[in-house]
């Protein structure tokens, strides 16, 4: 098979003159397991490898073209020609604007080849989780999940003389356990680098806690709550409203960022920012558009990505941009980059402690099923999933049924009265193909709206 | 069947994976090539603004052993690559061999060489994109010169799969499905307030040819021509008093509430606790089968894998399992589950019902939905007719925004138009609809089915499921219903 930094070269030396051409290859190997009980539903170990290639014409016309698996010369020189003539066939009102010249050497590992991770990456933890699904097992409970290690290695190279390399490891755990004596269950997540530093150990600590404290149930009364958001529910939250925070759209005035900038979104020192090199959640630092969208454009493609904050001290700052927009509308050009960092004051407090001084709310383990139901005000409809718990007097009393709420994460930060410590965490609802890493706080929230039972 | 894909050297593929796949304990081994090919054209006001050709293609080993389970793929077509995979499945069965127990798994009769192609006259990616794009431009220019009208999306995704499948019990099939979807977004702003409003398409994706787009199981012309004033009746529509009304509800919306309350519910995998930890469980359990009132005396639900231009129609599923149709919901009762051939074993059925589907073959085949419908009424009745049939009541049309507990139990669905039932009489646009309730008051709550002129396939190209999650499409053919009390709130916007 052709080295992916040669398949770069061979596509790159195919273009037509005039034309600028980005190549993209994704070398993927990835491992998963799946299991139910003590026992596998799914484990697998995949080895991809695609190949994207944009063409942009002197005109501004993109054509964009991609394939899977060991292309041969003449396949990938194909590649060149059908993207070319895709973006001969695109209308004149494309406004891709030129390729990122290069400004940066090439990357040192460029002609590396691409990281591979093992089959039996996750051997060690099918064994612990074999472990503990008998311990909860003689306890009455059931522990369900999924474990996944993948690496990518990214090539980036463009006719303008770009050579970017990437390699970007994850490493995840969803724990679900389930108590069918209590009715309860509960969910616990993690994501790091490298499998070997997965806790699977204090992820079920997490959730025994939970569903030991799920002995006793109450009716959440209907209307409005203070509630208490862990991290991974501020991430489903901040991913939805990072999604629409385009301002191709909000120049247009659709969606709900039109006329935002500069606006005050909360009375609290809330920082939401994105730095490819933020410890924990890294991402990569440089643009990769394997297509064009709403907000990204495959002409930006190898662009430098920086540290970047949408909102400063509880004002909104940035919208996402490509270059052509950012242009237009004569600002700073701020991409979007593949993490997301919520920050509140210096010496935010864990979940724990926001509950110890709670006199009374909700407290949530995770959202799911967020749909926007008016883009207007970004409002969304979602369910409350594996476990709420009511909080009297800083400590957990008893469980809640999970419920159906009403919130615009845009409105609901003007009602966000705490902001904890900042570590990573998913969001449960993940994007398995972007992947926008987190990093979020605990964030207690006043007036949030139960709108009905879940179930 | 496509040439390009038949020339690949699948036979010799498959002969070096299931070689090295064969050893002890092996109770079925399988490899599968696939090739996906993708087109899109997006237009925007009638200009191409986005055009993406894809092309993917892949294979795969599955093991299931007495031991466990193992599944590799790989994205090189040597035989090489394809006895490596089948090396890796079994270094991926050993590693997990602690949480590998010996998993029953149904028997399917032996399909020797057995080919199978979707019902299509054109095939769309052999037609030239200026053709596919001149079309939605014709749309585009006719909706824009609309007063009403102030921007138009349209796109266009022509998908064919390709798929060889091969198995150590001597089934080989090789097959071709090819699917559609034109989708037309209009916005328009309102004259006085310039609050802007969108309307969406309710031409469905299916599994038909390029002549779909010129009117083959579709109105186009008409729906494009009516475009125009429905969402100027969404302009100036008026916010619904909360509140319970008799519904009735158009085909083009019932089918997504069929998709979420019955079709992933009747999932076995889901109620096996295989998707605990994302898509989720459901209230439908197989020790309810033959007793749960699921809805009302009228309520029958069929699944399938075998009606022409279904999207999850097939010949053999991706476990070498022959296509059938059979029933899901009967007079209101639950009365069977989709499966796959590990989730039918487990439940002690004889076969399988032919679920297994992978999107692609660097995914591990799952039980995906078959094309799951509601029966239409077998006396005559148009939608005017339940309609008339209702006092004081809401009509809804066109899928919108949609939400679903982990168990399919409580739902929230919108939709792209809505008019308040006056007497029997369609009477003023309404904004904001959505009914809110739980799956089996819902349905017990069905008091009218139109008849089968009423019947169209809808379906969804691009519904989740597994993790990693992967994609499958599936049609689902349902006619106009009359739901009587329903909890209908306002969301603040068509969704």
């Amino acid at each position: 098979m052709i080295p992916a930094h040669e398949v770069v070269e061979r596509a790159l030396a195919a273009a037509s003159r005039g034309d600028g051409v980005v190549v993209v290859v994704d070398e993927t190997a990835r491992s998963h397991l799946r299991w139910s009980g003590d026992a596998a539903t799914s484990a697998g170990h995949v080895l991809d490898r695609r190949v994207h290639v944009a063409v942009v014409t002197a005109g501004g016309t993109a054509g964009v073209v991609s394939a899977s698996g060991a292309l041969d010369v003449t396949a990938v020189r194909g590649l060149v020609a059908d993207a070319a003539a895709a973006a001969r066939r695109s209308g004149a009102e494309a406004g891709a604007a030129p390729l990122v010249a290069a400004d940066r050497p090439p990357s040192p590992d460029w002609h590396d080849p691409p990281v591979v991770a093992p089959p039996g990456a996750l051997g060690r933890l099918a064994a612990e989780v074999a472990t503990a699904a008998r311990r909860a097992a003689a306890r009455g409970r059931v522990l369900h999940g999924y474990a996944e290690h993948e690496v990518r290695t990214t090539l980036l190279g463009t006719t303008t003389g770009l050579r970017l390399r990437h390699v970007r490891p994850t490493a995840l755990v969803d724990l679900t356990g389930r108590d069918d004596r209590l009715g309860a269950s509960s969910w616990a997540s993690a994501e790091v680098d490298d499998p070997a530093g997965l806790d699977l150990a204090g992820l079920l600590a997490d959730v025994d806690r939970r569903l030991d404290l799920s002995a006793r149930r109450v009716r959440a009364r209907p209307g409005r709550h203070e509630v208490l958001l862990p991290p991974s529910c501020a991430a489903d939250l901040m991913r939805h409203l990072y999604q629409a925070a385009g301002a191709r759209d909000a120049h247009a005035g659709r969606g709900a960022f039109g006329g935002k900038l500069g606006t005050r979104l909360s009375g609290l020192p809330l920082t939401l920012r994105s730095d490819p090199v933020e410890p924990g959640v890294a991402c990569e630092p440089f643009v990769v558009a394997r297509a064009s969208g709403a907000d990204t454009a495959v002409s930006d493609n190898g662009l430098a990505l920086r540290p970047t904050s949408w909102i400063s001290d509880g004002v909104l700052t940035a919208l996402v941009h490509t270059r052509a927009s950012a242009d237009r509308a004569g600002v700073a050009v701020t991409p979007r980059v593949g993490n997301l960092v919520l920050d509140g004051p210096p010496g935010g407090r864990s979940t724990t402690e926001l509950v110890e001084s709670t006199a009374d709310g909700l407290l949530l383990t995770s959202l799911w099923y967020l749909r926007e139901v008016d883009p207007r005000t970004l409002r969304l409809t979602g369910l409350t999933r594996d476990g709420v718990h009511l909080v009297r007097d800083g400590e957990v009393v008893a469980a809640v049924d999970d419920f159906r709420f009403d919130e615009s994460p845009l409105h609901l930060l003007d009602r966000v009265t705490e902001v904890g410590r900042t570590t990573p965490a998913p969001a449960r609802e993940r994007d398995d193909e972007e992947r926008t890493r987190t990093a979020m706080p605990p964030l207690r929230v006043a007036d949030f709206a139960v709108a009905g039972p879940a179930a | 069947m496509d040439l390009a894909f038949l020339s690949l050297p699948l036979r010799a593929l498959a002969d070096a994976a299931l070689d090295r796949a064969r050893g002890p304990g092996v109770r079925h081994a399988a490899v599968q090539v696939v090739r996906t090919r993708r087109a899109h054209v997006l237009l925007n006001d009638g200009h191409t603004t986005a055009s993406t050709d894809t092309e993917r293609t892949a294979l795969s080993v599955r093991l299931v052993t007495t031991r466990g389970r193992g599944f590799a793929a790989t994205s090189r077509l040597t035989p090489e690559a394809a006895a490596d995979a089948a090396d890796r499945a079994w270094e991926v069965a050993r590693a997990c061999a602690p949480l590998g127990v010996d998993a029953p798994f149904a028997a399917e009769p032996v399909h020797d060489d057995a080919v199978w192609v979707s019902a299509y006259e054109v095939n769309p990616l052999d037609v030239p994109e200026e053709d596919r794009a001149a079309v939605l431009a014709g749309w585009s220019a006719e909706l824009l010169a609309s007063p009403h009208v102030s921007s138009v999306l349209a796109k266009f995704t022509a998908v064919q799969e390709d798929r060889f499948y091969a198995d150590l019990a001597g089934t080989t099939t090789t097959q071709q499905q090819v699917r559609v979807h034109p989708q037309v977004l209009v916005a328009g702003a309102h004259p006085r307030t310039g609050v802007v409003e969108a309307l969406r398409s309710e031409g469905p994706p299916t599994a038909r040819g390029w002549e779909y787009a010129g009117g083959a199981g579709w109105d186009w012309a008409g729906e494009v021509a009516a475009m125009p004033e429905r969402l100027a009746a969404k302009l100036r529509a008026r916010p619904v008093e909360p509140g319970r009304y008799d519904l009735v509800v158009d085909a083009s919306n019932l089918w997504l509430t069929v998709h979420e309350t019955v079709g992933h519910a009747t999932e076995l995998d889901r109620a096996l606790g295989h998707e605990v930890s994302y898509a989720g469980t459901t209230f439908a359990t197989p020790d309810l089968l033959g007793s749960l009132r699921y809805g009302s005396d009228l309520m029958t639900v069929t699944a399938d894998r075998t009606t022409p231009h279904g999207m999850a129609t097939t010949g053999y599923d991706d476990e070498g399992v022959a296509a059938q149709s059979w029933s899901l919901v009967e007079g209101g009762v639950l009365t069977g589950f989709q499966t796959d051939r590990g989730t039918a074993a487990v439940i002690g059925a004889d076969r399988s019902t032919g679920c297994a589907y992978a999107e692609s073959s660097s995914h591990e085949p799952l039980a995906r939905m078959p094309n799951v419908s509601l029966a239409p009424s077998p006396t005559p009745c148009r939608t005017e007719d339940l309609v008339a049939g209702v006092d004081d009541g809401v009509y809804l049309a066109g899928s919108a925004g949609w939400s679903i507990d982990s168990r399919r139990e409580n739902f929230q669905f919108t939709a792209q138009r809505c008019h308040r039932v006056r007497a029997g009489r369609l009477a003023e646009p309404l904004s904001g609809v959505a009914y809110q309730w739980s799956t089996r008051e819902f349905w017990r709550s069905l008091a009218g089915l139109g008849d089968a002129s009423t019947v169209t396939s809808f379906g969804a190209d691009l519904c989740g499921k597994g993790r990693p999650a992967q994609a499958a499409a599936t049609s689902h053919a349902v006619p106009s219903a009359l739901f009587r009390g329903v909890p209908v709130r306002h969301v603040g916007g068509a969704g």
